[in-house]
Protein backbone atom coordinates (compact mmCIF):
# COMPACT_ATOMS: atom_id res chain seq x y z
CA UNK A 1 0.00 0.00 0.00
CA UNK A 2 3.02 2.71 1.06
CA UNK A 3 6.48 1.58 0.05
CA UNK A 4 9.41 3.94 0.33
CA UNK A 5 12.45 2.85 -1.01
CA UNK A 6 15.89 4.31 0.25
CA UNK A 7 13.97 7.71 0.28
CA UNK A 8 16.00 10.77 1.03
CA UNK A 9 14.69 14.13 1.57
CA UNK A 10 16.70 17.36 1.55
CA UNK A 11 14.85 20.64 1.97
CA UNK A 12 16.28 23.48 -0.19
CA UNK A 13 17.69 25.60 2.73
CA UNK A 14 19.33 22.85 4.91
CA UNK A 15 21.95 20.73 4.65
CA UNK A 16 20.99 17.70 7.11
CA UNK A 17 18.21 15.50 5.41
CA UNK A 18 15.04 15.44 6.58
CA UNK A 19 15.22 12.01 5.81
CA UNK A 20 18.01 9.99 4.91
CA UNK A 21 17.68 6.60 2.84
CA UNK A 22 14.45 5.31 4.61
CA UNK A 23 13.04 2.26 3.35
CA UNK A 24 9.68 0.87 4.36
CA UNK A 25 6.82 -1.06 3.10
CA UNK A 26 3.13 -0.61 4.84
CA UNK A 27 0.96 -3.78 3.96
CA UNK A 28 -3.29 -2.97 3.13
CA UNK A 29 -4.78 -2.93 6.62
CA UNK A 30 -1.71 -2.32 8.59
CA UNK A 31 -2.04 -0.46 11.48
CA UNK A 32 0.93 1.66 12.14
CA UNK A 33 2.75 3.84 14.53
CA UNK A 34 5.63 6.38 13.40
CA UNK A 35 7.03 7.39 16.53
CA UNK A 36 10.41 9.86 16.90
CA UNK A 37 10.97 13.48 18.83
CA UNK A 38 10.21 16.21 17.00
CA UNK A 39 12.21 16.83 13.75
CA UNK A 40 12.67 13.62 13.40
CA UNK A 41 11.09 13.09 10.30
CA UNK A 42 7.54 12.18 10.64
CA UNK A 43 5.94 14.79 9.30
CA UNK A 44 8.24 15.13 6.36
CA UNK A 45 7.35 10.90 6.02
CA UNK A 46 3.64 12.24 6.04
CA UNK A 47 4.00 14.91 3.27
CA UNK A 48 5.77 11.81 1.11
CA UNK A 49 2.88 10.18 1.31
CA UNK A 50 0.47 12.85 0.27
CA UNK A 51 2.89 14.30 -2.60
CA UNK A 52 2.62 17.64 -0.77
CA UNK A 53 6.83 17.37 -0.64
CA UNK A 54 8.56 15.38 -3.47
CA UNK A 55 11.46 12.81 -2.36
CA UNK A 56 14.68 14.40 -3.13
CA UNK A 57 16.15 10.68 -4.32
CA UNK A 58 14.25 7.31 -4.10
CA UNK A 59 11.24 6.02 -4.46
CA UNK A 60 7.36 6.69 -2.87
CA UNK A 61 4.54 4.58 -4.36
CA UNK A 62 1.37 4.68 -2.83
CA UNK A 63 -1.72 3.12 -3.86
CA UNK A 64 0.28 1.65 -6.71
CA UNK A 65 1.48 4.74 -7.84
CA UNK A 66 4.85 5.71 -8.07
CA UNK A 67 4.88 9.70 -7.06
CA UNK A 68 7.84 10.49 -8.72
CA UNK A 69 6.08 10.10 -11.95
CA UNK A 70 2.40 10.89 -10.85
CA UNK A 71 1.36 14.77 -12.72
CA UNK A 72 0.15 17.00 -10.82
CA UNK A 73 -3.63 16.56 -12.19
CA UNK A 74 -3.40 13.10 -10.82
CA UNK A 75 -2.66 14.42 -7.19
CA UNK A 76 -6.44 15.34 -6.15
CA UNK A 77 -6.91 11.99 -7.02
CA UNK A 78 -3.99 10.07 -5.09
CA UNK A 79 -5.70 12.83 -2.57
CA UNK A 80 -8.95 10.73 -2.63
CA UNK A 81 -7.23 7.40 -1.49
CA UNK A 82 -5.46 9.07 1.28
CA UNK A 83 -7.82 10.47 4.07
CA UNK A 84 -5.83 13.18 6.91
CA UNK A 85 -6.53 14.20 10.20
CA UNK A 86 -4.95 16.36 12.22
CA UNK A 87 -3.34 17.26 15.34
CA UNK A 88 -5.27 20.63 15.21
CA UNK A 89 -8.53 19.69 13.45
CA UNK A 90 -8.75 21.94 10.53
CA UNK A 91 -12.83 22.20 10.72
CA UNK A 92 -14.63 25.19 9.47
CA UNK A 93 -16.16 26.84 12.07
CA UNK A 94 -18.96 28.47 10.61
CA UNK A 95 -20.13 25.06 9.02
CA UNK A 96 -21.92 22.84 11.32
CA UNK A 97 -20.59 19.11 11.62
CA UNK A 98 -22.50 17.73 9.43
CA UNK A 99 -21.93 20.14 6.81
CA UNK A 100 -18.29 19.76 7.70
CA UNK A 101 -18.53 15.98 6.84
CA UNK A 102 -20.24 17.27 3.31
CA UNK A 103 -17.90 19.38 2.37
CA UNK A 104 -15.33 17.17 1.45
CA UNK A 105 -17.58 15.20 -0.69
CA UNK A 106 -18.94 18.76 -2.34
CA UNK A 107 -16.00 19.65 -3.53
CA UNK A 108 -15.15 16.39 -5.21
CA UNK A 109 -17.91 16.56 -7.08
CA UNK A 110 -20.19 13.48 -5.28
CA UNK A 111 -23.95 13.68 -6.01
CA UNK A 112 -26.33 15.39 -3.16
CA UNK A 113 -27.92 12.05 -2.99
CA UNK A 114 -24.83 9.97 -2.11
CA UNK A 115 -23.79 13.24 0.25
CA UNK A 116 -27.04 12.66 1.71
CA UNK A 117 -26.76 8.95 2.91
CA UNK A 118 -22.91 8.68 2.97
CA UNK A 119 -22.85 11.28 5.80
CA UNK A 120 -25.10 10.26 8.59
CA UNK A 121 -23.52 6.78 8.15
CA UNK A 122 -20.00 7.86 8.81
CA UNK A 123 -21.10 10.71 11.93
CA UNK A 124 -22.93 7.66 13.07
CA UNK A 125 -19.99 5.68 12.87
CA UNK A 126 -17.86 7.80 14.66
CA UNK A 127 -20.28 8.80 17.17
CA UNK A 128 -21.45 11.70 16.55
CA UNK A 129 -25.20 11.11 15.97
CA UNK A 130 -27.26 13.71 17.65
CA UNK A 131 -24.72 16.46 16.73
CA UNK A 132 -24.95 16.85 13.29
CA UNK A 133 -25.81 20.62 13.38
CA UNK A 134 -23.77 21.68 15.77
CA UNK A 135 -20.91 23.85 14.73
CA UNK A 136 -17.31 23.39 15.96
CA UNK A 137 -17.13 25.51 18.52
CA UNK A 138 -19.68 23.95 20.48
CA UNK A 139 -17.70 20.22 20.43
CA UNK A 140 -15.12 19.24 22.71
CA UNK A 141 -11.88 18.82 21.66
CA UNK A 142 -12.57 14.87 21.50
CA UNK A 143 -15.97 15.49 19.06
CA UNK A 144 -13.79 17.59 16.81
CA UNK A 145 -11.90 15.09 16.21
CA UNK A 146 -14.54 12.92 15.51
CA UNK A 147 -15.65 15.50 12.84
CA UNK A 148 -12.38 15.54 11.20
CA UNK A 149 -12.14 11.65 11.15
CA UNK A 150 -15.77 11.18 9.82
CA UNK A 151 -14.33 14.05 7.23
CA UNK A 152 -11.40 11.91 6.44
CA UNK A 153 -12.97 8.83 6.52
CA UNK A 154 -16.13 9.75 4.72
CA UNK A 155 -15.02 9.28 1.16
CA UNK A 156 -13.83 5.55 2.35
CA UNK A 157 -9.97 6.17 1.93
CA UNK A 158 -7.68 3.21 1.14
CA UNK A 159 -5.23 4.58 3.68
CA UNK A 160 -5.93 7.35 6.70
CA UNK A 161 -3.05 9.24 7.88
CA UNK A 162 -2.96 10.78 11.19
CA UNK A 163 -0.88 13.29 12.53
CA UNK A 164 -0.61 13.24 15.58
CA UNK A 165 -4.03 13.11 16.27
CA UNK A 166 -4.91 12.66 20.26
CA UNK A 167 -1.70 15.66 20.80
CA UNK A 168 -4.12 18.27 22.26
CA UNK A 169 -6.90 15.54 23.99
CA UNK A 170 -6.39 14.60 27.58
CA UNK A 171 -5.80 10.94 28.33
CA UNK A 172 -9.78 9.42 28.51
CA UNK A 173 -11.00 11.38 25.51
CA UNK A 174 -7.14 10.10 23.55
CA UNK A 175 -8.49 6.31 24.38
CA UNK A 176 -11.78 7.14 22.74
CA UNK A 177 -10.19 8.47 19.40
CA UNK A 178 -7.97 5.31 19.08
CA UNK A 179 -10.82 2.97 19.45
CA UNK A 180 -12.22 4.76 16.74
CA UNK A 181 -9.23 4.88 14.15
CA UNK A 182 -8.82 0.83 14.99
CA UNK A 183 -12.46 0.46 14.07
CA UNK A 184 -11.79 2.30 11.07
CA UNK A 185 -8.54 0.17 10.65
CA UNK A 186 -10.17 -3.22 10.82
CA UNK A 187 -13.17 -2.10 8.11
CA UNK A 188 -9.64 -2.65 6.00
CA UNK A 189 -8.26 0.77 6.07
CA UNK A 190 -4.17 1.19 6.35
CA UNK A 191 -3.78 3.85 8.99
CA UNK A 192 -0.65 5.37 9.57
CA UNK A 193 -0.19 7.70 12.90
CA UNK A 194 2.27 9.70 14.02
CA UNK A 195 2.41 10.16 17.51
CA UNK A 196 4.33 11.12 20.70
CA UNK A 197 1.91 9.58 23.19
CA UNK A 198 3.87 6.58 24.48
CA UNK A 199 0.79 5.30 26.79
CA UNK A 200 -1.17 4.71 23.32
CA UNK A 201 1.68 2.69 21.28
CA UNK A 202 2.19 0.48 24.33
CA UNK A 203 -1.48 -0.13 25.06
CA UNK A 204 -2.34 -0.75 21.17
CA UNK A 205 0.45 -3.17 20.15
CA UNK A 206 0.92 -2.13 16.66
CA UNK A 207 4.00 -2.00 14.52
CA UNK A 208 6.36 0.99 15.38
CA UNK A 209 8.85 2.26 13.15
CA UNK A 210 10.87 5.01 14.96
CA UNK A 211 12.55 7.94 12.91
CA UNK A 212 15.74 9.37 14.56
CA UNK A 213 17.18 12.12 12.60
CA UNK A 214 15.90 11.61 9.78
CA UNK A 215 16.94 7.69 10.11
CA UNK A 216 14.86 4.96 10.29
CA UNK A 217 15.64 3.17 13.52
CA UNK A 218 13.52 0.83 14.59
CA UNK A 219 10.75 -1.14 12.69
CA UNK A 220 9.38 -3.54 14.76
CA UNK A 221 5.44 -5.42 15.04
CA UNK A 222 3.50 -5.52 18.21
CA UNK A 223 6.35 -3.11 19.19
CA UNK A 224 6.08 -0.24 22.29
CA UNK A 225 6.87 3.38 22.60
CA UNK A 226 10.44 2.80 24.36
CA UNK A 227 13.64 1.19 23.16
CA UNK A 228 12.83 -2.41 24.23
CA UNK A 229 16.18 -4.96 23.26
CA UNK B 1 -18.77 20.51 -8.29
CA UNK B 2 -22.49 21.05 -8.51
CA UNK B 3 -23.50 24.31 -9.74
CA UNK B 4 -25.59 25.01 -6.69
CA UNK B 5 -22.26 24.54 -3.84
CA UNK B 6 -19.84 26.94 -6.21
CA UNK B 7 -22.52 29.27 -6.35
CA UNK B 8 -23.05 29.37 -2.56
CA UNK B 9 -19.14 29.28 -1.93
CA UNK B 10 -19.00 32.83 -4.08
CA UNK B 11 -21.71 34.04 -2.35
CA UNK B 12 -20.09 33.69 0.91
CA UNK B 13 -16.93 34.69 -0.56
CA UNK B 14 -18.21 37.84 -2.18
CA UNK B 15 -19.97 38.62 1.47
CA UNK B 16 -17.27 38.44 3.27
CA UNK B 17 -15.19 40.73 1.82
CA UNK B 18 -18.04 42.72 0.66
CA UNK B 19 -16.38 46.22 1.44
CA UNK B 20 -13.58 45.06 -1.02
CA UNK B 21 -15.58 43.60 -3.46
CA UNK B 22 -17.56 46.81 -3.51
CA UNK B 23 -14.46 49.13 -4.25
CA UNK B 24 -13.35 46.38 -7.14
CA UNK B 25 -16.63 46.87 -8.95
CA UNK B 26 -16.93 50.11 -8.47
CA UNK B 27 -13.25 50.94 -9.65
CA UNK B 28 -13.59 48.31 -12.77
CA UNK B 29 -16.87 50.27 -13.40
CA UNK B 30 -15.78 53.52 -13.46
CA UNK B 31 -12.38 52.23 -15.55
CA UNK B 32 -14.54 50.79 -18.07
CA UNK B 33 -16.82 54.25 -18.13
CA UNK B 34 -13.84 56.03 -18.97
CA UNK B 35 -12.67 53.57 -21.91
CA UNK B 36 -16.15 53.02 -23.29
CA UNK B 37 -16.49 57.21 -22.74
CA UNK B 38 -13.26 57.62 -24.73
CA UNK B 39 -13.85 55.21 -27.41
CA UNK B 40 -17.41 56.72 -28.12
CA UNK B 41 -16.19 59.99 -28.17
CA UNK B 42 -13.74 59.04 -30.66
CA UNK B 43 -16.39 57.47 -32.52
CA UNK B 44 -17.96 60.81 -32.42
CA UNK B 45 -15.06 62.50 -33.78
CA UNK B 46 -15.22 60.29 -36.60
CA UNK B 47 -18.78 60.73 -37.33
CA UNK B 48 -19.08 64.50 -37.44
CA UNK B 49 -15.21 64.61 -38.85
CA UNK B 50 -16.82 62.83 -41.95
CA UNK B 51 -20.36 64.83 -41.80
CA UNK B 52 -18.09 68.05 -41.59
CA UNK B 53 -15.40 66.77 -44.37
CA UNK B 54 -18.23 66.19 -46.68
CA UNK B 55 -19.81 69.96 -46.09
CA UNK B 56 -16.45 71.59 -46.66
CA UNK B 57 -16.39 74.06 -49.51
CA UNK B 58 -13.37 76.10 -50.86
CA UNK B 59 -14.64 80.17 -50.27
CA UNK B 60 -13.64 82.40 -53.30
CA UNK B 61 -14.01 85.34 -51.68
CA UNK B 62 -14.66 88.84 -54.66
CA UNK B 63 -13.36 92.32 -53.61
CA UNK B 64 -15.32 94.13 -52.41
CA UNK B 65 -15.41 98.05 -51.78
CA UNK B 66 -13.74 98.04 -48.26
CA UNK B 67 -11.35 95.20 -49.08
CA UNK B 68 -7.41 95.74 -49.27
CA UNK B 69 -5.61 93.08 -50.44
CA UNK B 70 -3.40 93.73 -53.66
CA UNK B 71 -5.57 91.67 -56.17
CA UNK B 72 -8.00 94.06 -54.81
CA UNK B 73 -6.57 97.56 -55.65
CA UNK B 74 -8.60 98.10 -58.47
CA UNK B 75 -11.87 98.67 -56.17
CA UNK B 76 -14.71 96.05 -55.73
CA UNK B 77 -14.64 93.21 -58.35
CA UNK B 78 -16.38 94.06 -61.83
CA UNK B 79 -19.36 91.92 -63.24
CA UNK B 80 -17.51 91.13 -66.11
CA UNK B 81 -14.46 89.59 -63.59
CA UNK B 82 -17.30 88.03 -61.62
CA UNK B 83 -18.62 86.24 -65.03
CA UNK B 84 -14.98 85.57 -66.17
CA UNK B 85 -14.30 83.60 -62.32
CA UNK B 86 -17.43 81.77 -62.47
CA UNK B 87 -16.83 80.29 -65.83
CA UNK B 88 -12.72 79.63 -65.33
CA UNK B 89 -13.79 77.86 -61.92
CA UNK B 90 -16.77 75.29 -63.95
CA UNK B 91 -14.13 75.26 -66.59
CA UNK B 92 -11.60 73.59 -63.69
CA UNK B 93 -12.35 69.87 -63.38
CA UNK B 94 -11.91 69.18 -60.17
CA UNK B 95 -14.81 71.46 -59.19
CA UNK B 96 -17.85 69.38 -58.41
CA UNK B 97 -20.34 72.31 -57.87
CA UNK B 98 -20.63 76.15 -57.38
CA UNK B 99 -22.85 78.23 -55.95
CA UNK B 100 -22.76 82.06 -55.80
CA UNK B 101 -23.69 84.16 -52.35
CA UNK B 102 -24.23 87.57 -52.76
CA UNK B 103 -23.56 90.13 -49.96
CA UNK B 104 -27.25 89.76 -48.98
CA UNK B 105 -27.05 86.22 -48.56
CA UNK B 106 -23.58 86.23 -47.21
CA UNK B 107 -25.35 88.83 -44.40
CA UNK B 108 -28.37 87.07 -44.03
CA UNK B 109 -26.18 83.79 -43.28
CA UNK B 110 -23.84 85.72 -40.90
CA UNK B 111 -27.23 86.78 -39.17
CA UNK B 112 -28.35 83.58 -38.32
CA UNK B 113 -25.27 82.19 -37.14
CA UNK B 114 -24.25 84.88 -34.89
CA UNK B 115 -28.00 86.00 -34.03
CA UNK B 116 -27.71 85.81 -30.42
CA UNK B 117 -24.85 88.36 -30.40
CA UNK B 118 -24.55 92.35 -30.66
CA UNK B 119 -21.91 92.20 -33.52
CA UNK B 120 -24.77 91.66 -35.85
CA UNK B 121 -26.12 95.21 -34.81
CA UNK B 122 -22.90 96.81 -36.29
CA UNK B 123 -22.86 94.93 -39.86
CA UNK B 124 -24.36 95.86 -42.63
CA UNK B 125 -25.07 94.10 -45.95
CA UNK B 126 -22.37 96.17 -47.88
CA UNK B 127 -19.50 94.70 -45.22
CA UNK B 128 -20.10 91.17 -46.45
CA UNK B 129 -17.99 89.83 -48.69
CA UNK B 130 -19.37 88.50 -52.14
CA UNK B 131 -18.54 85.03 -52.96
CA UNK B 132 -18.23 81.90 -54.84
CA UNK B 133 -18.82 78.17 -53.22
CA UNK B 134 -17.41 75.68 -55.30
CA UNK B 135 -17.36 72.10 -53.84
CA UNK B 136 -14.49 69.86 -54.73
CA UNK B 137 -14.90 66.48 -56.39
CA UNK B 138 -12.15 65.72 -53.73
CA UNK B 139 -11.27 67.64 -50.68
CA UNK B 140 -7.43 67.42 -50.83
CA UNK B 141 -7.21 69.07 -54.22
CA UNK B 142 -7.40 72.44 -52.81
CA UNK B 143 -3.77 73.86 -53.85
CA UNK B 144 -4.69 73.64 -57.54
CA UNK B 145 -7.36 75.86 -56.73
CA UNK B 146 -5.82 77.79 -55.18
CA UNK B 147 -2.68 78.53 -57.06
CA UNK B 148 -4.87 79.25 -59.98
CA UNK B 149 -7.01 81.64 -58.42
CA UNK B 150 -4.67 83.38 -55.37
CA UNK B 151 -3.80 87.09 -56.80
CA UNK B 152 -6.04 87.31 -59.68
CA UNK B 153 -7.50 90.54 -59.94
CA UNK B 154 -11.49 90.67 -58.39
CA UNK B 155 -10.56 88.15 -55.89
CA UNK B 156 -9.54 89.19 -52.29
CA UNK B 157 -9.14 85.52 -50.80
CA UNK B 158 -9.38 82.07 -51.79
CA UNK B 159 -10.12 79.84 -47.78
CA UNK B 160 -10.11 76.59 -47.54
CA UNK B 161 -12.70 75.21 -44.77
CA UNK B 162 -10.82 71.76 -44.44
CA UNK B 163 -7.85 73.53 -43.23
CA UNK B 164 -9.88 74.95 -40.34
CA UNK B 165 -11.56 72.40 -39.66
CA UNK B 166 -8.43 70.20 -39.82
CA UNK B 167 -6.75 72.91 -36.69
CA UNK B 168 -10.27 72.35 -34.60
CA UNK B 169 -10.00 67.83 -35.25
CA UNK B 170 -6.11 68.03 -34.26
CA UNK B 171 -7.22 69.59 -30.53
CA UNK B 172 -9.78 66.86 -30.51
CA UNK B 173 -7.41 64.06 -31.29
CA UNK B 174 -5.26 65.64 -28.12
CA UNK B 175 -8.35 65.26 -26.09
CA UNK B 176 -8.64 61.53 -27.50
CA UNK B 177 -5.11 60.45 -26.77
CA UNK B 178 -5.62 62.39 -23.06
CA UNK B 179 -9.37 60.34 -22.54
CA UNK B 180 -7.18 57.50 -24.01
CA UNK B 181 -4.21 57.62 -21.28
CA UNK B 182 -6.70 58.49 -18.70
CA UNK B 183 -8.71 55.05 -19.17
CA UNK B 184 -5.82 53.29 -19.54
CA UNK B 185 -3.99 54.64 -16.34
CA UNK B 186 -8.11 53.56 -14.69
CA UNK B 187 -8.05 49.73 -15.85
CA UNK B 188 -4.45 49.49 -14.25
CA UNK B 189 -5.72 50.92 -10.81
CA UNK B 190 -8.58 48.31 -11.65
CA UNK B 191 -6.28 45.68 -12.36
CA UNK B 192 -4.04 46.06 -9.29
CA UNK B 193 -7.57 46.18 -7.11
CA UNK B 194 -8.37 43.01 -8.92
CA UNK B 195 -4.98 41.63 -7.86
CA UNK B 196 -5.18 42.52 -4.45
CA UNK B 197 -9.09 41.61 -3.67
CA UNK B 198 -8.36 37.99 -4.70
CA UNK B 199 -5.42 37.68 -3.14
CA UNK B 200 -6.84 39.15 0.41
CA UNK B 201 -10.13 36.23 -0.76
CA UNK B 202 -7.76 33.75 -0.93
CA UNK B 203 -5.59 34.43 1.86
CA UNK B 204 -8.89 34.42 4.16
CA UNK B 205 -10.19 31.25 2.49
CA UNK B 206 -7.12 29.49 2.75
CA UNK B 207 -8.77 27.42 5.19
CA UNK B 208 -11.41 26.31 2.92
CA UNK B 209 -8.56 25.91 0.51
CA UNK B 210 -6.64 23.75 2.32
CA UNK B 211 -8.89 21.52 3.40
CA UNK B 212 -10.49 21.19 -0.42
CA UNK B 213 -6.76 20.42 -1.59
CA UNK B 214 -6.30 17.81 1.25
CA UNK B 215 -9.54 15.58 0.54
CA UNK B 216 -8.58 15.68 -3.14
CA UNK B 217 -10.28 18.71 -5.06
CA UNK B 218 -9.17 19.48 -8.37
CA UNK B 219 -6.93 22.58 -8.45
CA UNK B 220 -9.53 23.68 -11.15
CA UNK B 221 -12.27 23.02 -8.62
CA UNK B 222 -10.60 25.24 -5.93
CA UNK B 223 -9.82 27.97 -8.38
CA UNK B 224 -13.01 28.19 -10.39
CA UNK B 225 -14.98 30.54 -7.20
CA UNK B 226 -12.08 33.11 -7.01
CA UNK B 227 -12.26 33.30 -10.55
CA UNK B 228 -16.14 33.50 -11.11
CA UNK B 229 -15.39 36.31 -8.28
CA UNK B 230 -13.54 37.65 -10.18
CA UNK B 231 -15.48 37.93 -13.32
CA UNK B 232 -18.50 38.93 -11.91
CA UNK B 233 -17.24 41.94 -10.53
CA UNK B 234 -15.47 42.15 -13.63
CA UNK B 235 -19.50 41.75 -15.40
CA UNK B 236 -20.74 43.96 -13.05
CA UNK B 237 -18.19 46.72 -13.51
CA UNK B 238 -19.09 46.30 -17.46
CA UNK B 239 -23.22 46.49 -16.32
CA UNK B 240 -22.23 50.18 -14.09
CA UNK B 241 -19.87 51.13 -17.27
CA UNK B 242 -22.91 50.27 -19.71
CA UNK B 243 -25.35 52.34 -17.88
CA UNK B 244 -23.46 55.38 -18.17
CA UNK B 245 -23.21 55.17 -22.03
CA UNK B 246 -26.98 54.77 -21.76
CA UNK B 247 -27.34 57.56 -19.67
CA UNK B 248 -24.50 59.95 -22.03
CA UNK B 249 -26.51 58.61 -25.16
CA UNK B 250 -30.30 58.94 -23.66
CA UNK B 251 -29.79 62.18 -22.08
CA UNK B 252 -26.77 64.25 -22.68
CA UNK B 253 -26.68 63.36 -26.60
CA UNK B 254 -30.08 63.20 -27.64
CA UNK B 255 -31.56 65.60 -24.65
CA UNK B 256 -29.06 68.50 -24.32
CA UNK B 257 -26.14 68.49 -27.19
CA UNK B 258 -28.70 66.95 -30.24
CA UNK B 259 -31.52 69.80 -29.84
CA UNK B 260 -28.79 72.57 -29.32
CA UNK B 261 -26.32 71.20 -32.34
CA UNK B 262 -28.73 70.43 -34.91
CA UNK B 263 -26.11 70.84 -37.80
CA UNK B 264 -23.70 67.83 -36.37
CA UNK B 265 -24.52 64.47 -36.72
CA UNK B 266 -24.41 62.55 -33.63
CA UNK B 267 -23.53 58.92 -32.26
CA UNK B 268 -26.05 55.92 -32.97
CA UNK B 269 -27.45 53.42 -29.88
CA UNK B 270 -25.37 51.09 -32.36
CA UNK B 271 -22.08 53.03 -31.09
CA UNK B 272 -23.30 52.46 -27.75
CA UNK B 273 -23.79 48.98 -27.88
CA UNK B 274 -21.12 48.49 -29.48
CA UNK B 275 -18.75 49.98 -26.79
CA UNK B 276 -20.78 48.29 -24.21
CA UNK B 277 -20.35 45.17 -25.89
CA UNK B 278 -16.50 45.82 -25.94
CA UNK B 279 -16.76 47.16 -22.32
CA UNK B 280 -18.30 43.59 -21.15
CA UNK B 281 -15.32 42.07 -22.75
CA UNK B 282 -12.67 43.70 -21.71
CA UNK B 283 -14.54 43.77 -18.17
CA UNK B 284 -15.18 39.80 -17.80
CA UNK B 285 -11.79 38.79 -19.12
CA UNK B 286 -9.49 41.15 -17.63
CA UNK B 287 -10.92 40.61 -14.42
CA UNK B 288 -10.69 36.94 -14.70
CA UNK B 289 -6.95 36.85 -16.18
CA UNK B 290 -5.99 38.74 -13.10
CA UNK B 291 -7.46 36.38 -10.85
CA UNK B 292 -6.20 33.29 -12.59
CA UNK B 293 -2.47 35.01 -12.53
CA UNK B 294 -2.87 36.10 -8.65
CA UNK B 295 -4.36 32.62 -8.34
CA UNK B 296 -1.04 31.09 -9.94
CA UNK B 297 0.96 33.06 -7.43
CA UNK B 298 -1.13 32.70 -3.94
CA UNK B 299 -3.30 29.92 -4.33
CA UNK B 300 -0.57 27.16 -5.39
CA UNK B 301 -2.27 23.54 -5.43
Amino acid sequence: MIRLQNVTKIYPSQTRPALSDVSVEIGKGEFVFLVGQSGSGKSTFLRLILKEERATSGQVHVAGKDLARLSSWKVPALRRQVGTVFQDFRLLNNKTVQENVAFALEVIGRPRTQIAKVVPEVLDLVGLKGKEGRKPDELSGGEQQRVAIARAFVNRPMILIADEPTGNLDPTTSVGIMRLLDRINRTGTTVVMATHDDDIVDQMRKRVIELEGGKLVRDQSRGVYGYTH
Amino acid sequence: MRATFILSEIGIGLRRNLTMTLAMIITTGVSLAFLGAAVLFNQQVNVSKDFWYDKVEVSVFLCGEVSNAPSCAGGAVTSTQRDQIRADLEAMPQVQRIYYESKQQAFKRFKQQFKNSAIVDNVTADQMPESFRVKLTDPEQFPIIASAFIGRDGIEQVQDQKALLERFFKVLKWVQWFAFGLALMMLVVSVILIVNTIRVAAFSRRRETGIMKLVGASSFSIQLPFLLEGAISGFLGALLASGVFVLLKGVLVDHVLAPNFPITRFITWGDVWLSSGAVFLIGVALAAIASFLTLLKYLRV
